[in-house]
């Protein structure tokens, strides 16, 4: 097998057909950017979505959840009691729990020794009511260690107006999510009053704004530091009503968690997924798509080659012919017209590789829509490696297919039949 | 002198449109070096015949052997490697492949054989084609060349590889006299001065009256030799 001879003829068809030739490339090359295009297109909004979403939960939340007490005894259908002889206390409330995390300090000093582990973020929430005049407000009031939050959180990234540092600058200071401050018509410098569920009034002044780019967080959020929250609902200062945790590997969070729930019986965890179970079910369907459509697109330029190819070699049929009478073998042919529909392919592909980059570089400058719902500039794009490999493989595997059956084809022509007419 | 091609009871059916014989228990044997003509009207299978000695053509029954090989029942990759080396073809229309110039032309069966550098390939071929007195135009692109010159550079090209026998479809079917002239003095030389064995099948009455030995045949089976 003399594999430079196979290339060189097939080099020699290549170059003599330059307009067939480019026609075929170009199929693979559009197949190939529009790959390129979509991929990074896709995985940049599922990433977008991904980091919108992350920025704001951690990975692992832990938390006392509102309980209804269990079951008593005699409502259990063994116990045979007749319901008469009893007091029965039918719907039962749950007990005036606080959803305090108790000893929250030692559990976050604890937990920031585990390995894996980023940070462990204190936080205090509650509902509260936004005086604008006469009109209540609802919404809710996190209290959060201002310097973990900015750490773990990037909380600092999504102010407007204001620094995060402003509320560790003096006592009752509170920052507000864009909806919240519109809807209590408030503005930097402003002061703003809150009544707490239990009725505690406090005027807290408004040092900053900020959007997550999520309306149902920015039209209802406020932060304010850890000490301040405790002071507007009269606790004590080791009242935390959750534990925000940052892991080094995100996707290690439900088996963190799990291993968790061992040591800390006595509260109540959620990983990140969860919590954004729909973001996830999102970024599969949009998985799914980018893999089907790519599949379509490299199908189709496949059979853009497979139909060159053959008629190729319907049109090099003599040429065939005379090669296997002069002592070429059926591989030497199957090697001459592969090598072709390969050099095409590896050409297109890389070509398609140029094209893509540029296609997705121009749309990841390109500015998005403006609009207050989304915190972004332009669309989203990734720029990955390992997308533009796949890219050049698809590109080598689908010629390699579509060339290989016609050049079989072409290794079978009986060259007496061609000969003699 | 030696036998080197020995046909023995070949038959040949064409099976389309329905099954007809068309070789009946054809056997001869040709010796190295001679210069046989077949000859014959249309359709008596004397074509038929010469694509069976080429090994090309493997759908019969009866024995052929060349160089004292038996090739019955030989994979068809063997063949064409045998082919390479041992035969070399001319046929009718010249069939050289265009996108190609006459030297490379010249030179693929010998790249395919592989026996000699691309260099020393080379220089065997402008040595083949001065001998066809071609070897001015070895850099043009073969499709550019005129029908008798395609035909000289097609029988360059059967030479490359020093076959043993030389087989002619025709050779000088499709031309003229002068060409044609031309073309059997080269056949005639190669037998007398190489030694190679010619065989050819021809309608050219001059063409076959030179020859060495003739054999004409007729409903498929050799009436005089």
């Amino acid at each position: 097998m003399n594999w430079r001879l196979a290339l060189s003829i097939a080099v020699t068809h290549l170059v003599t057909k330059k307009k067939q030739s480019l026609v075929a490339m170009m199929g693979v090359l559009f197949g190939i950017s529009m790959f390129i295009v979509m991929i990074s297109f896709m995985t940049g909004v599922n990433q977008f979505l991904e980091d919108m979403a992350m920025d704001n939960t951690p990975h692992i939340r832990i938390y006392n959840p509102v309980v209804v007490q269990p079951s008593t005894i005699i409502e259990k259908e063994e116990t045979k009691i007749e319901a008469a002889d009893w007091f029965v206390v039918r719907h039962q409330r749950p007990k005036n729990d606080l959803p305090k995390i108790k000893n929250a300090q030692y559990i976050s000093d604890e937990l920031e020794k585990l390995p894996g582990v980023v940070g462990v973020a204190p936080m205090l929430t509650s509902q509260v009511f936004f005086n604008n005049g006469p009109v209540q407000i609802p919404g809710n009031i996190s209290g959060i260690d201002v310097k973990k939050q900015q750490l773990l959180f990037n909380l600092d990234r999504k102010m407007d107006e204001g620094s995060l540092d402003d509320l560790l600058k003096g006592n009752d200071v509170i920052i507000m999510g864009r909806g919240l401050a519109n809807k209590v018509s408030v503005k930097v410098g402003d002061h703003v009053s809150v009544t707490t569920p239990e009725g505690y009034n406090l005027v807290l002044k408004v040092a900053g704004i900020f959007s997550y780019g999520i309306s149902t967080l920015d039209d209802t959020k406020s932060y304010a530091t850890l000490a301040t929250v405790q002071k507007i609902l009269q606790r004590d200062p080791s009242y935390v009503t959750d534990l925000n945790i940052k892991l080094v590997e995100m996707k290690s969070a439900k088996v963190f968690a799990d291993g968790l729930k061992k040591q800390l019986p006595e509260v109540y965890m959620e990983d990140w997924e969860q919590a954004n179970a729909s973001i996830l079910a999102g970024e599969k369907i949009r998985d799914v798509m980018t893999g089907v459509v790519s599949f379509t697109l490299l199908l189709v330029a496949g059979f853009g080659i497979y139909n060159i190819m053959n008629m190729n070699i319907i049109n090099k049929m003599k040429d065939i012919a005379i090669l296997k009478a002069t002592g070429f073998q059926g591989k030497d042919i199957t090697a001459i017209f592969l090598f072709q529909s390969l050099i095409i392919g590896i050409l297109g592909g890389i070509l398609g590789l140029g094209v893509g980059f540029l296609f997705s570089y121009l749309l990841s400058i390109t500015p998005f829509p403006e609009g207050t719902f989304f915190r972004i500039a332009t669309f989203p794009v990734n720029f990955l490696p390992e997308h533009y490999i796949m890219g050049v493989l698809f590109g080598f595997l689908t010629t390699l297919f579509a060339g290989y059956f016609p050049s079989r084809k072409a290794s079978r022509i009986d060259p007496v039949r061609i000969i003699r007419g | 002198m030696d036998t080197i091609l020995k046909a023995s009871n070949i038959v040949k059916y064409f099976n389309e449109p329905e099954p007809f014989k068309v070789l009946d228990e054809v056997s001869f044997e040709v010796k190295k070096g001679e210069f046989l003509s077949i000859v014959g009207k249309s359709g008596c299978g004397k074509s038929t015949l010469l694509y069976i000695l080429s090994t090309m053509d493997t759908d019969f029954t009866g024995t052929l052997e060349i160089k004292d090989k038996k090739l019955n029942g030989w994979k068809q990759n063997d063949l064409a490697k045998f082919r390479n080396e041992n035969l070399g073809f001319v046929f009718q229309f010249h069939f050289l492949l265009p996108e190609f110039t006459a030297l490379k032309n010249v030179m693929l069966p010998a790249l395919k054989l592989g026996k000699y550098s691309k260099e020393e390939v080379e220089s065997r071929a402008i040595e083949k084609l001065r001998m066809v007195g071609m070897d001015g135009f070895a850099k043009k692109l073969s499709n550019k060349l005129s029908g008798g010159q395609q035909q000289r550079v097609a029988i360059a090209r059967a030479l490359i590889n020093d076959p043993a026998i030389i087989m002619g479809d025709e050779p000088t079917g499709n031309l003229d006299k002068a060409n044609s002239v031309r073309v059997f003095e080269i056949f005639r030389q190669l037998s007398n001065e190489n030694k190679q064995t010619i065989i050819t099948v021809t309608h050219d009455t001059d063409f076959a009256r030179g020859s060495d030995e003739m054999i004409e045949m007729q409903d498929g089976k050799i009436i005089r030799a």
